[in-house]
């Protein structure tokens, strides 16, 4: 393993909808190595649900044929590092998808990114039109016992 | 996922249980708006009680509950949402258009 490494993970899955929530489950199973707080959990579920839905509808239109992989990386200063890749259509303007409230389909609230820079210190996004989108998310978790207050 | 609908009154009661994502949001969608078509109502509340995870996906849903029922003159309520939900429902603003409740009885009492 790498050094600094704790643990990781990696997943591929179809671009469907029904692997979202194996996504979160698997994702808060593994974080919890890191002795999180229920909040921080539930965060991680928020943003990985996001990204995987993204990949799902802009990054292949809701195609099932796609794949997204999921990788985690628990590192020894607990510290969580996600990553979601897709091969789909890419993002043509990354500043633009990053506004809060834009979204490129209709009816969609474009607050996936707005909830991925709120509860990560660290948000990634690169992404090549006809290529795929990669989105890494870093945050440094909360020693036990302590909370974030308000 | 798993909705039960009940009419009290002129108000549609949707008690929703387990998660609202991609996957299960437009089921949700088509279940209430069906029901909406079929009957008029003043109010629909949604009792999100059971409802143990929500993302964008089912934010939106809840929007385009809200723009519908808006529309035909009615309103939305938002009833028994749990801490994490709670909190989802406030970073969205969504708590800023739809009145959120502890109970349906104290969107009756309103």
């Amino acid at each position: 393993m790498v050094a600094g490494v704790k643990n990781w993970v990696r997943f591929e899955f179809p671009s469907i909808s029904e692997n979202i929530s194996f996504a979160r489950a698997c994702s808060a199973a593994f974080a919890s190595q890191l002795d999180c707080t229920l909040e921080e959990i539930e965060e991680l579920k928020l943003v990985v649900s996001e990204a995987v839905s993204n990949s799902i509808i802009h990054g292949y239109g809701k195609r099932p044929d796609g794949v997204v992989v999921l990788e985690i990386t628990l590192r020894e200063e607990k510290t969580i590092d996600i990553v979601v890749e897709d091969k789909g259509c890419g993002i043509e303007d990354v500043e633009q998808a990053l506004q809060p409230a834009y979204s490129s389909v209709p009816d969609r609230m474009g607050l996936g990114f707005v909830f991925m820079q709120s509860f990560m210190e660290k948000l990634e996004v690169t992404s090549e039109v006809g290529v795929g989108t990669k989105v890494r998310m870093v945050k440094s978790l909360l020693p036990s016992g302590e909370d974030y207050g308000d | 996922m798993h909705v039960e609908l009940e009419s009290i009154r002129d108000t549609l009661m949707a008690r929703i249980k387990g998660e609202i994502d991609l996957a299960t949001a437009d089921e949700l969608r088509d279940i209430i708006d069906d029901r909406l078509k079929k009957e008029k109502f003043k109010a629909v509340i949604l009792d999100l009680g059971g409802v143990s995870f929500i993302d964008s996906s089912g934010l939106g849903f809840i929007l385009g509950r809200y723009k519908k029922i808006k529309d035909q003159g009615g309103k939305l309520y938002i009833v028994r949402a749990r801490t994490s939900v709670s909190r989802i429902l406030e970073l969205s603003g969504i708590k800023k258009l739809i009145p959120v409740y502890a109970s349906e009885n104290e969107v009756f009492q309103n």
